[in-house]
């Protein structure tokens, strides 16, 4: 799960990392409030939106006066802010955070994350701030400095320190850079982050150690001990169909293609979505049912799937362990029965009771494609998809007219 | 031979009287698991499918011999359950368990870590569908039926596309020495070159298929292995060609967060490596069979 900015600005300043002074606002007004009560001459009004590069998609304006403080919020709020990490859809500005503007001197880069092949928390420095690791990374792999931190007895001050004249700061500032080192690292630990990056990192004018952005990023898996940072979520800031998914107990990812997939497990997910590409196709989404596919289960897999317009054909692939196919096949032939499916649908089956689901769906007189095998499945969906495209696609006759005749 | 369970291993069900852990211990005992028993605490003295229940790991390895545990203990309390079945002195543990916060895992591998190698329970899992030797013992939630006993290893993250290659398999006649699932989490107890390395020193094995996905470095990691180490075949087939950028693919650890965890970087190291490639998840079997059928 992500946080914004101002939140874990707030998380951060209680572990004793210095920020600038700031407030959250809604409104033009809001802003200029906010900009009253924090003083000074100059401003910076920051969307606040799930991604980083909000600078370059002008979602950060540095504001002189309370009237450009009140333009620039007028301007970002309600907008729609596409950056690298948003994808062409953007995402929707609707808090903004008004800070002091800050008297830049340096700009570092400073993170902490989970090093996988490690198997422990990793800091990542570097003496070149305001640009993204990823960049910095690619074209100067020798700037970035990494410790490993030893889980079992935590980050040493020695490690902190050695980060600190790695980024290049003076011996006066290294005691503010163990302070804000030591409270990352225990803002991580003690609250299941999984990333806390402040890019920049910024030296001031004044010799002081600020972080100037903050991003984190937290473990769903642990949320369920974390009530507070549970309360952070910001449902406006995620794709509306992968809430909905969720709340299901579903595991959805919205894609750009045109046929829609649903399929038991993530691996076999995936692994029929590469079927389809290979085939020719492009999957519209990423489906996980999970185990127990009941028959309410798999109605709202199917309107999930089908809520996306751009679909013109649904592939169903479930391959049955705990699970029965007749079971998996009642489920499907009630889901097609209930909804008014206008795109073709294949179904593959196989696993435990194979033979007495294929028999369910052929004798349910349902206008359904079965394959036998997983290749056999992706290419009856592309086959489908294009029948639809070309417009050789006759939908079958709608709920209504059959309960008429 | 196969390897971790035979049809001899005693094997222990963490969590066993709950509704999850009931139903699969069951399924294993009628697969033919030799299972002696089960942990649930507070429920020691008391009877259930027949078997003991145990307060502790550490009571069931003294009074039942066990030497290998299943854990269906929820996500909450899984790492503390791993943790004293390895301390109890368990060798070898699958943990089912889906959704163990990833901080814990960093934790029992750092415990298990603090003990000597030829003491160190392995661990399986989390977030899998368990290990399973054909026709002698299952640890673990799959459909026994689809693995006939056989010649080859399979190592993968993912259950349902594991089931997939030995259907294949199966279908063309291959049969499997062993199975093990090592689950879709960031961080996991076994990674796919601590597997390789088992089924390199079984002898009943004779290739190994490797089904990994995007992200993390393991399946590369494991192609070099293979490369420096190993003597017999690797197959390996790797999903998620079409998964964007840092989207989590259902999967906790199937995120492409940096270079090299994209399916085709990873199918490119690996062709490097000398690891035969399943073009597509289709032809993991035929793969399979090819490369037998040159042996």
């Amino acid at each position: 799960m992500d946080i914004h900015e101002y939140q874990a600005k707030q998380l951060l300043a209680d572990y004793g990392v210095k920020i600038a002074d700031g407030g959250l606002a809604y409104s033009p007004e809001d802003a200029v409030q906010r900009a009253r009560e924090i003083g000074g001459h100059v401003w910076v009004v920051k969307a606040q939106i799930h991604s980083g590069a909000r600078g370059k998609a002008g979602g950060i304006k540095v504001c002189k006066t309370h009237d450009e403080v009140s333009d620039a919020a007028e301007s970002l709020l309600g907008k729609k802010l596409v950056t690298h990490q948003t994808g062409p859809a953007g995402k929707q500005c609707l808090r903004l955070y008004v800070e002091a503007g800050t008297d830049i001197a340096k700009e570092l880069y400073f993170s902490l994350l989970i090093d996988r092949a490690q198997e422990r928390i990793v800091m990542v420095g570097s003496a070149q701030g305001g640009m993204e690791i990823e960049e910095l990374a690619e074209n100067n792999p020798d700037a970035i400095k990494k410790i490993y931190i030893e889980p079992a007895v935590g980050l040493q001050d020695f490690q902190a320190r050695e980060m600190g004249f790695a980024l290049g700061l003076h011996a006066d500032l290294i005691p503010q850079a163990v302070k804000l080192i030591q409270g990352c690292y225990r803002a991580m630990r003690e609250l299941d982050a999984n990333m806390v990056e402040i890019n920049p990192l910024v030296i001031t004018g004044h010799d002081e150690l600020i972080a100037l952005d903050a991003k984190m990023g937290f473990d769903d898996n642990a949320l369920f001990r974390r009530q507070k940072i549970s309360e952070l979520r910001d449902k406006t800031q995620e794709d509306p169909r992968e809430m909905a998914a969720a709340d299901r107990g579903l595991s959805y990812v919205g894609l750009d293609g045109d046929i829609g997939c649903m399929i038991n497990g993530a691996g076999l997910a995936m692994a029929t979505m590469d079927m389809i590409k290979l085939a020719g196709g492009e999957p519209a989404n990423f489906l996980d049912v999970g185990g127990g596919a009941s028959a309410e289960r798999t109605e709202k897999a199917f309107r999930m799937v089908l809520q996306d317009k751009n679909v013109k054909a649904m592939l169903v692939n479930i391959f049955a362990g705990i699970n029965r196919c007749d079971w998996i096949a009642e489920g499907v032939v009630h889901a097609v029965k209930k909804i008014d499916m206008q795109v073709p649908l294949v179904v593959r089956l196989s696993g435990t009771n194979v033979e007495e689901g294929r028999r369910i769906i052929e004798e349910s007189g349902l206008p359904i494609i079965t394959a036998n095998t997983l290749a056999e499945a992706a290419e009856k969906a592309v086959e489908a998809r294009n029948k639809v495209v070309a417009g050789r696609y006759q939908p079958p006759a709608s709920r209504d007219t059959v309960t008429s005749l | 031979m196969a390897i971790f369970i035979d049809q001899n291993t005693r094997i222990i069900v963490q969590g066993f009287t709950g509704k999850i852990g009931t139903f699969h211990a069951q399924e294993m005992i009628d697969y033919g698991s030799n299972v002696v028993g089960g942990v649930t605490p507070g429920k020691g003295g008391q009877k259930h499918l027949d078997r003991p229940v145990f307060n502790t790991v550490k009571d069931a390895v003294e009074q039942a011999g066990a030497e290998a545990s299943i854990v269906f203990v929820p996500p909450a309390y899984a790492a503390d359950s791993i943790m004293e079945a390895a301390e109890a002195g368990i060798k070898y543990c699958v943990s089912i368990t889906d959704g163990i916060p990833t901080q814990d895992m960093m934790k029992v591998k750092i415990f298990l870590s603090k003990f000597p190698k030829e003491k160190r329970m392995v661990l399986t899992g989390p977030n899998c569908a368990g290990t399973i030797s054909p026709g002698k013992s299952m640890l673990g939630i799959m459909p026994g039926h689809i693995y006939i006993p056989g010649n080859v290893g399979i190592v993968g993250r993912s259950g349902t596309l594991g089931y997939e290659a030995a259907d294949q398999m199966k279908a063309l006649g291959i049969g499997v020495s062993t199975s093990v699932g090592i689950g879709g989490d960031p961080i996991n107890g076994s990674s796919h070159r601590d597997i390789l390395e088992k089924f390199e020193q079984d002898p009943e094995t004779k290739v190994v298929v490797m089904i990994g996905e995007i992200g993390g470095p393991q399946e590369v990691e494991a192609g070099m292995f293979a490369k420096e180490h190993m003597t017999k075949p690797v197959v390996a087939y790797i999903a998620g060609l079409t998964a964007p950028k840092g989207r989590r693919m259902g999967h906790a650890g199937a995120i492409i967060s940096s270079v090299g965890e994209s399916a085709a970087e990873k199918v490119e190291m690996l062709k490097e490596l000398g690891v035969i490639i399943a073009p597509t998840p289709a032809a993991m079997g035929e793969t399979v069979a090819k490369v037998l059928a040159g042996l």
